[in-house]
């Protein structure tokens, strides 16, 4: 580049930034406070939350500075590439086979029903599926889990209820070993983030699955509902300290709740979001597109 | 805790900068009300209701009345505590009963709100109030859910009715003739979950709503709900007119925001919460309470109502005049212990003390196992070592340890904690948690 062309440059730059100034000061305030107070209406609403939603417009206005962007259209475009890449910054688990994944989470996300939802994934993938009833606490969820077996035309294992989760997950691995199961997913039972033995169950559970099938990829899943709001990052953390979680599926979201605390969990515990729950028909869980979430947030 | 800390932490943050500075200036006000602002966002108070809130609570705070008080933080106290409760309801609202029975109460809510579970607290409630009820199998969706009903029903010694997976107002209709011939007073019917947007499934609500007129509809609302409380709760009430709203799961880490967002986009009252998986963890709602637990004040009230129904009123009268002249051994350590059993979760209890909702307790760090142990270690000191627990060296540790099975750290554990609550104590009798009468009265 000659002498010339780069003062050139230098200068064209600095149009820029004066024309992006006066664009500020005098155009009718594109982007006065008015508009930033809608995006921020916009993230709150979705259960960003308040301290994450003021992170992001942070970052957001630096960009904007940065960019020299002048018009809304182009600085939401910014504010959806922003929270993308927040999404997208934890990578997702790579399956291997035999996969084990177990499934905790809060009373009443959905847990069993995602469970049905993806036996039926994996065996639309020709997997051997095994599903495994370790809800033995609430009433007749052993019953549940079975409709869904059948629903997805895979093996289940059970015990009756009140037996010792521990014991039906021991079961159930004796029982994949010998008939071949390549895909095992354990349900396990709702149970608040604070009950510390119940918690201490998880990791148990997890203790024997890591001594009975030592080679298998073996991944813990919490279940979040879209609805819940902050709670739900002291719900990853808690379980987090239990057992190591590698995902999150995000249940319900075909309601109006946006399950925009996942930012958060994401920002901070740094968990990706694996499936998403849109229905209550055995087909609908999708793989989590981070655009298409992030188009539902802001339109 | 830190970051994930509930409402009232937060709000005693910022009333704790408030009350240590004396009078107050309007921007210090305004510092306040932002920190108040973010605490009930965080807590998924909804995003309008905190509006309208913090504008109420800026107007009535800015005002003369605070900056001429002597006390200007408590008076803000008293502020934000009396929009608290405006805005919940002013009173506990009972279950209305029909003049002709049987009463019905109808429960609805989102999938997973815990409506079934909630079927049987309710059947427990009014079992020990003397009355009949009968449980209706109405969700006919979720893959075993009348099984669930069955078991529950089974759990409170309550009939349940069902008929398999026929039309849901038809089941209802026969379920009432049924209980009209067997003498129940109450039928509660449970109803499938659904989303407020499923139109088919809201205009079966309202089928049921036409074919028995319940006498109660209430809407069944996980208190970790977010924003989309509002949603849910708005739609609810417009297609069904519910008569009220049942919070379930409050035992969690959650502030329970939702409670005020939806009290105060339906104006329908809240009745009960839910907390704990017991059939008999249900609570009357009070507004006043549940204000001043978000408050961090502890909900004394409560904590005394509970602990009168386990605990001889002889017993917390003693314990009572203990607390307040700090003379506290571990024999009553360990009869704390012992009660604290009989009242229900250790954590809960915890949470209704003033002052509590400040320490770094989170339940989780309570293990009940512990108790255990810290009472086994306790009976294996002698009379001196329980009244003087100074003497206790390292000779008589080990001996206490080996006693009651456990470890000497376990026994300087539980040492220490003694002595912590001790401390506690006596801070609560110098009056930095104005606890008690006269003096110490509470700043509002």
């Amino acid at each position: 580049m000659g002498l010339f062309s780069k003062i050139k440059e230098g200068l064209k730059k600095t149009k820029d930034v004066i024309a992006y100034k006066l664009n500020k000061l005098f155009t009718g305030g594109a982007l006065d406070d008015d508009f930033y107070d809608e995006l921020e209406y916009v993230l709150l609403s979705s259960d960003v939350g308040a301290a994450t939603t003021e992170r992001i417009l942070e970052e957001l206005r630096d960009v904007v500075d940065e960019k020299l962007i002048r018009t809304r259209e182009k600085v939401k475009d910014e504010l959806k590439q922003l929270l993308i890449d927040s999404l997208d910054e934890n990578p997702l688990p790579e399956y291997e086979y035999p996969l084990i994944i177990m499934v905790s989470g809060v009373n009443g996300v959905g847990k069993t029903t995602a469970m049905g939802k993806l036996a039926k994934k994996f065996k639309k993938q020709g997997k051997n599926v095994l599903l495994v009833a370790a809800d033995t606490f609430r009433a007749a969820a052993a019953d549940q889990l079975t409709v869904w077996s059948e629903r997805a035309g895979v093996r289940i294992v059970k015990q009756g209820e009140g037996a010792d989760p521990g014991s039906v997950v021991f079961d159930a691995l004796s029982s994949a070993k010998s008939k071949g199961n390549d895909v095992i997913l354990i349900d396990t039972a709702g149970r608040l983030h604070n009950k510390k033995n119940l918690m201490d169950e998880l990791g148990k559970i997890s203790r024997i699955v890591d001594r009975e099938m030592p080679d298998a990829l073996y991944l813990n899943y919490i279940v979040l509902d879209a609805t819940t709001g902050q709670n739900a990052i002291s719900q990853v953390d808690v379980f987090n300290e239990a057992v190591d979680i590698d995902g999150i599926i995000l249940t319900k979201l075909d309601g109006t709740a946006k399950g925009g605390v996942v930012f958060a969990i994401s920002n901070e515990l740094e968990v990706p979001v694996v499936y998403v729950g849109v229905g209550e028909e055995i087909d609908d869980l999708e793989d989590f597109d981070s655009k298409s979430f992030v188009d539902a947030i802001i339109e | 805790m830190g970051l994930f800390s509930g409402l009232s932490e937060k709000l005693n943050h910022v009333f704790s900068k408030m009350t240590a500075r004396g009078k107050l200036t309007e921007l210090e006000i305004k510092q306040a009300m932002r920190e108040i602002r973010i605490a009930l966002l965080e807590a998924d108070v909804n995003f309008t209701v905190v509006k309208d809130f913090v504008a109420k609570v800026s107007e009535k705070a800015v005002g003369e009345q605070v900056l001429k008080s002597l006390t200007p933080g408590q008076q803000v106290i008293k502020i934000v505590n009396e929009e608290l409760i405006a805005l919940m309801g002013s009173s506990n609202s009972k279950l209305e009963v029909s003049p002709k029975p049987p009463t019905v109460i109808m429960l609805c809510g989102l999938q997973g709100a815990g409506k079934t579970t909630m079927c049987g607290k309710l059947s427990q409630h009014l079992i020990k109030q003397g009355k009949k009820p009968m449980l209706v199998a109405c969700d006919i969706y979720r893959p075993a859910a009348i099984n669930q009903l069955k078991v529950v029903g089974k759990s409170v010694n309550t009939e349940v009715f069902e008929k398999g997976t026929n039309k849901p107002a038809k089941t209802a209709v026969e379920a009432i003739k049924y209980a009209e011939s067997k003498g129940y007073d109450t039928v509660i019917i449970d109803t499938a979950g659904r989303l407020h947007i499923d139109e088919a499934l809201m205009d079966e609500l309202r089928e049921v709503k036409k074919a028995v007129s319940p006498t109660e509809i209430l809407l069944t609302v996980d208190a970790m709900t977010g924003q989309d409380a509002v949603t849910v709760a708005n739609s609810f009430n417009d297609q069904l007119d519910i008569t009220g709203v049942i919070l379930t799961k409050l035992d969690g880490d959650t502030r329970g925001g939702a409670a005020l967002s939806i009290k105060a986009v339906t104006g329908k009252p809240i009745k009960f919460c839910g907390i704990g998986e017991k059939s008999g963890d249900l609570e009357p709602f009070y507004p006043d309470r549940m204000a001043s637990r978000i408050l961090g004040m502890g909900d004394v009230l409560t904590l005394i109502e509970k602990a009168q129904s386990a605990v001889s009123e002889e017993e917390m009268k003693k314990m009572e005049k203990k607390f307040r002249e700090a003379s506290f051994t571990l024999d009553d350590f360990l009869v704390q212990f012992e009660n604290m059993k009989k009242m229900g979760s250790i954590s809960d209890l915890i949470g209704m003390i003033p002052g509590m909702g400040n320490m770094k307790i989170s339940e989780k760090d309570i293990d009940e196992s512990r108790i255990e142990r810290f009472k086994a270690i306790i009976r294996s000191m002698t009379k001196e070592e329980r009244e003087k627990p100074d003497i206790i060296k390292s000779s008589r540790r080990k001996r206490i340890a080996d006693g009651s099975g456990t470890t000497i750290q376990d026994v300087n554990q539980l040492l220490k904690q003694f002595e912590q609550t001790r401390e506690l104590m006596k801070r609560m009798k110098n009056g930095s948690f104005k606890m008690g009468k006269g003096k110490n009265r509470f700043p509002f």
